[in-house]
């Protein structure tokens, strides 16, 4: 079943650049289009955050008084779709998986490294034509989901170079999920069975699983757009007889999915951080494979959730209540896992064990608000307003984010070969923490009161409110400095890691830190028990 | 052992009396101004019992693990070896189904008190074409008042609302309706998407270009509540707002005739 690799040579070491050098060209290593990825997504997050900034500002005080109010539309177009598509899709999936899959199948690189560099590369003049829109004649304004007919009246170039960015970056982000079948599937090294693969593989491969299903619809569903605006077609316009609900299906039968594409790797990545740092197994491993397989089935018949206001017949709002509900059983047995894990371990209190738990909580918060959402009345009255959009930053910001920031904690001493500081760590987490909380969690109650989303102005009695969460925003964008002092001073003058600092049992840290371009140096370990904690083989060390 | 499950079962009931003496204390929710609206925030109460319940169980499970089971300086070696354990595993795969589904089965019944499951008629003197489709909305009928309900014309465009009393020949961009009677709305768009939110009311509905929507409510309480466009539609969004006057029956019809303009003879 699994094809044999030879240790041959994927690169051809002599036509590579050395030194940092190697991470601006057309690399074929897989560690190196990781730190791309990461690197790449990590300056759109500063651009992403940047902009919401922006519009935090606008929104401490009630009148559209700090841009014009266009430019506050393109503004939290762009803020949308630069966090999604450049900044935590590439990340949890291309970055850490492909980092990360190679190690943890035993290969020596991912299934196509040169469809792998191809999917690289392609973001990066994506983000920054999406990006350059804004000088052309405006960026796209009708919000991330570009609902038509607002998409078709707007600004033309915008939105064309809008549907052009997003349908290249849904091109690389297929590109990558094919790769991760492939490479999971294929390339396990001889002997290592499916179900001792470490979870973040099972999680990778749900999450490819649903780009592979859902983004051609995105990607089909932006082109029928794009004719609609460019060559005066009727698919969505209904002054040539088209129907607009019909795009909100279609989007959202991908942009659903897309949902758990960012956090479903998460996922993954919490499960491989937690049993290390709390030195104990990962609790429920076969009912963790499953649930994540659930959640991929659940996660594509549940796109009409955010339609219940639209035009919807009353069985199919009471179908997508239901299915969107029993989302929260397979995601809640993850959540008891988790803690049953860290339940009777010896938990090193670190930074990435601290992010970690502070999205297992930013998480669970945003899942109760997810069920409630869930049911169709109780949507009626929030939906479109701030509380859907607290609920979704606690999922994606508080959720994934978190994690992200856990991710680079853990396995920066791999990579980098230094240990990041500590105090600084910590110090990041507490901000990020207070400044998130208290950013998001008032908006809950702007919108059960009456602020809809996507405005740039609102009554002034929601004035006092929208600064406490201006100043979250504040504590936010200021959590990134200790982080970056910290990488800066790590890469320089950073503690030696060594190969394994945290005494992990995953197949990464069975090489050197940072590891050689075959990365092993033999053959590839065979490990039947990445979570092994508390037994023979850790109790010598 | 029988501390420690003195302990937990002392902990669970402080979890439950916390979560329910903020649901029943602490108001998060607009004024309520129509039939709908109590109905919403039983839902809400519910919810947001067990929502508290659950976060606050789940945050204490965490914070008290980091505590009790941090790593002490002088520990080396590991935790204990437990791979899983599939009772538990049962227990908290079965207990979240049944409360989803509860959860389900409550709401079902809640949209259902509010109309949301009713055929949507729209008795409408002026829609005779019967091919028109319609779309859903709320249905919301109060028995004894099937009868007398005020028909209007909703169309929404960038960025305001018109509303056309058909009965009196004419267009308002103020809405005016009788307290305590049924008001069925026909809505259409000229442009993009917008929808019609009253938050006092717990209702919303998209205005759909080519496809009109209907919207049906009872308001139950005086007052002036605004109306709030909630689907992105363009530069002046956030501007998009209008009134809604829910005035006594006399004060209505005040407003009506002064209003009321002669039929047009065709």
């Amino acid at each position: 079943m699994t094809i044999s690799i030879d240790p041959q040579k994927t690169n051809n070491e002599s036509l590579q650049p050395k030194g940092w050098l190697r991470y601006f060209s057309f690399s074929l290593d897989h560690k190196v289009i990781g730190i791309q990825y990461l690197v790449c997504g990590f300056l759109f997050y500063l651009i992403g955050g940047t902009l919401a900034s922006a519009i935090r500002i606008e929104l401490a005080s009630p009148m559209s008084d700090f841009m014009p109010r266009d430019v506050y539309n393109q503004v939290l177009t762009l803020h949308g779709t630069i966090m999604i598509f450049l900044w935590i899709v590439p990340v949890v999936n291309g970055a850490f998986g492909n980092y990360l899959i190679p190690f943890y199948v035993g290969a020596r690189d991912m299934a196509f490294p040169r469809l792998n560099a191809v999917a690289f590369w392609l973001i990066p003049p994506s983000g920054l034509m999406l990006v350059a829109s804004y000088f052309v004649d405006g960026a796209a304004q009708a919000g991330w989901t570009a609902y038509p007919p607002l998409s078709i009246t707007t600004p033309q170039s915008g939105q064309i170079i809008w549907i052009l960015s997003v349908l290249l970056l849904g091109g690389s982000s297929i590109f990558g999920g094919i790769n991760f079948i492939a490479t999971i599937i294929k390339l396990r090294r001889p002997g290592l069975k499916l179900m001792q693969l470490p979870m973040y593989c099972w999680a990778m491969l749900g999450t490819s699983l649903l780009v592979v299903l859902s983004t051609p619809v995105l990607a089909g569903t932006l082109i029928l757009l794009s004719f609609d605006i460019i060559a005066k077609t009727g698919f969505f316009n209904p002054v040539l007889g088209g129907n607009v609900v019909v795009y909100q299906h279609l989007f959202w039968f991908y942009s659903h999915p897309a949902v758990y594409i960012m956090v479903l790797p998460a996922f993954g990545l919490v499960s491989e951080i937690l049993p290390v740092h709390a030195r104990k197994p990962l609790f429920g491993y076969t009912t963790m494979v499953f649930s994540i397989m659930g959640i991929v089935v659940l996660g594509l018949v549940v796109w009409a959730h955010h339609m219940f206001t639209s035009g919807t017949p009353p069985w199919m709002r009471l179908f997508f209540t239901i299915a969107t509900a029993f989302i929260a059983v397979p995601t809640g047995i993850k959540f008891f896992n988790w803690v049953a894990t860290l339940w009777g371990g010896k938990i090193s209190i670190n930074s990435a064990m601290l992010f970690s738990c502070g999205f297992i909580i930013n998480f669970v918060f945003g899942g109760i608000t997810g069920v409630a959402l869930a049911q169709v009345p109780f949507d009626i009255h929030v939906h479109d307003t701030y509380f859907v959009v607290a609920h979704f930053h606690y999922i994606v910001y508080g959720g994934t984010v978190f994690i992200i920031f856990s991710s680079i904690y853990h396995w920066f001493p791999k990579v980098a070969g230094k240990m990041l500081n500590e105090k600084l760590g910590i110090l990041h987490f507490i901000i990020t923490f207070i400044g998130f909380n208290l950013c998001f969690a008032p908006q809950h109650w702007l919108g059960l009161n009456g602020m809809p989303r996507r405005v740039a102005e609102y009554d002034p009695q929601f004035q006092f409110v929208n600064q406490i969460s201006s100043l979250g925003a504040l504590l936010m964008a200021m959590s990134t400095i200790p982080f970056l002092i910290n990488v800066f001073l790590s890469v320089r003058n950073g503690k030696d890691a060594g190969d394994n600092p945290w005494n992990a049992l995953t197949p990464e840290w069975l090489t050197s830190s940072p590891p050689p371009v075959e990365n092993w140096e033999g053959e590839a370990p065979l490990v039947e028990e990445p979570y092994g904690y508390g037994k023979e083989f850790s109790e010598q060390k | 052992m029988l501390n420690k499950n003195i302990y937990l079962i002392v902990i669970i009931s402080l979890v439950f009396a916390i979560s329910f003496w903020i649901g029943f204390n602490v108001n998060l929710l607009p004024a309520e101004a129509s039939i709908n609206a109590p109905i919403y925030d039983e839902l809400f109460k519910i919810l947001f019992i067990i929502g508290l319940i659950i976060f606050i169980g789940m945050t204490i499970a965490v914070v008290y693990s980091l505590f009790k089971f941090r790593k002490r300086n002088d520990q080396i070696g590991d935790g204990i070896a437990l791979e899983g354990n599939l009772s538990l595993e049962i227990v908290w795969t079965i207990i979240p189904s049944i409360i989803v589904l509860l959860i389900g089965l409550y709401s079902y019944n809640i949209y259902d008190r509010m109309g949301g499951m009713k055929e949507l008629n729209h008795n409408h003197e002026m829609m005779s074409s019967n091919s028109e489709k319609i779309w859903a909305g709320i249905s919301q009928t109060s028995d004894n008042q099937v009868s007398n309900n005020l028909s209007i014309e909703v169309s929404a465009m960038q960025f305001a609302f018109l509303f056309n009393y058909p009965k009196g020949n004419f267009i308002s961009g103020e809405l005016h309706v009788p307290v305590d009677q049924k008001v069925s709305m026909k809505m259409e768009s000229k442009d993009v998407i917008h929808a019609f939110w009253v938050p006092e009311f717990r209702i919303k509905q998209d205005i759909i270009p080519g496809q009109p929507t209907i919207l049906n409510f009872t308001p139950t309480k005086v007052g002036k509540y605004p109306i709030i466009c909630a689907e992105l539609c363009g530069p002046y969004h956030g501007g998009m707002r209008a009134s809604i006057i829910v005035e006594e029956e006399s004060d209505y019809n005040e407003w009506f005739n002064k209003n009321k303009k002669t039929e047009v003879n065709l």
